[in-house]
């Protein structure tokens, strides 16, 4: 029987505050890795903090914000192979940038062009998942599907607060105790689901206890600290290569930002709460715990936050770029087969477009 | 050929195409141990195992998002959902995924799956076991819809529906999984989509039907007979449909009565006389006429008859259109 809580409800934390809390001990991380996974959250940080601007400069259209939340989508992808799954929502969207997809494709997303589209079959990253939770079932049906083929390929489901409560979460969560599916459920708890907080959101105590329903481990981890998120998902992923099925990991954060550019949080949100933990903001605290173990040097941050800002600078040129879709697109893989009236909708289009 | 009944045929194909492509598999609720509650996947568990024939818990939104997942691990998914009604629970992701994930990956990736539910009244069932769902089916983009209406294309077209790259709602007439024999093309047998079928010639007057609507309406056209030439023409597959089928009956009879179970408002009726308003106007010689369920909730079983097309009405409808 799988091991439950509440055994896990303290925050799993690494790094500490340079001052009272010391640091913890890291395993099988040396230098150049733990800088891997500093120039990871550089580069989401600066995707996020630049399409803010591009959003503003009306170059990209409404754009979900995940600042502050790099430190759970990097520590956790940290922690995968690369024929690992991963499966995000919106705000997660640029986090195929970690398995090597270029920046123009996910700018070209936002920018509502069909150039956004990818084949995820090239980065193992599904495609963005909209509608809240509904796509929990989808990794674990990829899971189990692996599982059943004997591949060891494990998939990991990202979704925020608002998710739990949501039928397909817990619809998939229950699937993947039951099928035993190699999956692990990665919650990232910043608190707010736009305006609802999540005291209104469960009456829980804490949002790893739903684990317990499914047969899962559920753990908590400071979803600031990425190292402590690196190892939560690290032993996930142990188990779930062992045979031992999913696990459910709440990554405790606060959401620092708007929940999208069309939105204004002071009309809900105690502003101050914000600036603190503005603060305290993820990337902050790992290049802090960084320089304290010597490994980042004002050079090497330098270089690295250049080059990200470079590769979106680059990104985003060439996301302009694009020639203008055409309309015929449209039609394009609404099916493998279509039915014989798209043709004729698509005919009829190009005569009244001209361009028959 | 042999004869068999129309869940018989059904179940037939399971073991031929699950033998042929060991990439096909069934799951859903009572499929496996059970055999499905109407014994359409009977002896599937024993000869494939557990894990080609799943029991799943009961949750019709999660066997259909893991049957996504699934296709994104190279499975094609067949997932029963127990009843037509309770199917709607898969509607979310049905509308919001599984008729997209093709094209949101710009065409890379295929969902070969199948969703097959027992459907339709008649059959003196508690609420909820005797809807028409097809509307909500056929209205999403980027799924194909297909009913049989006898044994030969249960099989056919759930083969189809097993082979095709996108996805494939298929809805049986459980009044009619017991009640109705036929002969069964042996071994591999498949019914092209889209291709509908003259299931009785006449030349005065078309039903366009499908489902259990079909031996309905092949009883009106017995009862008209020495009255009318009643062509009865089995739609088979709403999407894709065969449109070219639908005009030369038209264009054969000028008078197209259609025959529907479901709910009146926006049913499937309502495109066919849509289109044939738009390319057969010049052939029709009176209105195209709808003979359907009502706008209610599907009632009581026993009253239920009142609610149902029955040939007394199709019979009126036809009359009334030779009439005109």
């Amino acid at each position: 029987m799988a091991q439950v809580l509440p055994d896990e409800r303290e925050l799993r934390r690494v790094i500490g505050d340079g001052d009272t809390v010391a640091d913890g001990e890291i395993e099988g991380l040396g230098e150049q890795e733990l800088v891997d996974l500093y120039r990871s959250m550089v580069v989401l940080r600066t995707y996020d903090e630049r399409s803010v601007i591009y959003h503003r400069q009306g170059r990209i259209g409404t754009y979900a914000i995940f600042w502050n939340h790099e430190a759970m989508q990097a520590g956790s992808v940290y922690a995968l192979e690369r024929d690992d799954w991963v499966f995000p929502s919106y705000r997660e969207s640029a986090i195929g940038l970690l398995r090597g997809m270029p920046v123009e494709t996910v700018l070209s997303w936002w920018r509502g062009h069909p150039s956004g589209w990818w084949n995820p079959l090239d980065y193992n990253v599904a495609s963005i998942c909209v509608p809240i939770g509904t796509h929990v079932p989808h990794a674990v049906g990829l899971a189990w599907g692996k599982k059943l083929r004997g591949e060891r390929t494990v998939a990991v489901a990202y979704f925020g607060d608002g998710a739990t409560s949501e039928g397909a979460f817990h619809e998939g969560a229950n699937f993947a105790g039951v099928m035993k599916a190699p999956a692990i459920l990665f919650c990232n708890n910043n608190q707010w689901a736009i305006s609802t907080p999540i005291s209104a959101q469960t009456a829980a105590e804490t949002l790893a206890d739903k684990a317990v329903g499914y047969g899962m481990p559920g753990v908590r981890v400071d979803g600031g600290d990425v190292l402590a998120v690196y190892e939560a998902t690290r032993e996930a992923v142990e188990r779930a290569r062992a045979g031992d099925g999913p696990t459910f990991i709440e990554a405790l954060s606060y959401r620092a930002a708007p929940h999208a550019t069309a939105d204004d949080p002071s009309a809900y949100i105690d502003m101050e709460r914000v600036e603190e933990e503005r603060q305290n903001e993820c990337l902050g605290r790992y290049a802090r715990y960084l320089r304290r173990i010597g490994v980042l040097t004002d050079e090497l941050e330098e270089r690295i936050r250049g080059e990200a800002l470079q590769a979106m600078k680059d990104g985003i040129a060439a996301a302009e770029a694009e020639p203008p879709a055409d309309p015929e697109l449209v039609f394009r893989h609404a099916y493998v087969n279509p039915p014989p009236s798209l043709s004729e909708d698509l005919a009829e289009l190009k005569r009244v477009l001209g361009n028959e | 050929m042999s004869e068999k009944t129309l869940v018989e045929a059904i179940n037939e194909c399971f073991h031929v195409e699950l033998a042929r492509d060991d990439s096909v598999m069934v799951m859903g609720e009572d499929v496996g141990r059970a055999g499905g509650v109407f014994r359409a996947t009977a002896g599937l568990r024993d000869r494939f195992g557990p894990d080609r024939c799943v029991d799943t818990p009961l949750a019709e939104a999660g066997i259909l998002g893991s049957a996504i997942g699934l296709c994104m691990a190279g499975w094609r998914p067949v997932c029963e959902m127990q009843y037509d009604a309770f199917s709607y629970p898969c509607l979310d992701q049905l509308i919001t995924h599984v008729g997209r994930y093709h094209w949101r990956t710009g065409g890379a990736m295929e969902f070969p799956l199948t969703i097959r539910m027992p459907y339709g009244g008649g059959v003196r069932a508690p609420e909820l076991h005797d809807d028409s769902p097809e509307t909500y089916y056929v209205h999403t983009p980027g799924v194909k819809v297909a009913i049989p209406s006898t044994p030969a294309d249960a099989k056919g077209l759930l083969a189809a529906a097993i082979r095709e790259p996108d996805p494939v709602v298929i809805l049986e007439p459980k009044l009619h999984y017991r009640t109705m024999r036929g002969e069964v093309p042996d071994g591999e047998h498949v019914t092209p989509l889209g291709e509908a079928r003259v299931a009785r010639e006449g030349s005065d007057v078309t039903l366009v039907a499908y489902g259990s609507m079909v031996p309905l309406s092949e009883q009106a056209a017995d009862e008209l007979a020495g009255e009318a030439s009643i062509e009865v023409l089995d739609l088979r597959s709403l999407k894709p449909l065969d449109e070219d089928a639908l005009l030369a009956s038209a264009a054969k009879t000028g008078r197209v009565v259609i025959v529907q179970e479901a709910p009146r408002v926006a049913g499937f009726g309502a495109e066919i006389a849509a289109i044939l308003a738009e390319k057969a106007i010049l052939d029709l010689r009176g209105p195209v006429l709808r003979v359907t369920g009502y706008d209610v909730p599907y009632p009581y079983w026993q009253i239920e008859d009142a609610y149902m097309p029955s040939v007394e009405r199709v019979t009126d409808a036809v009359r009334k259109l030779l009439a005109f």
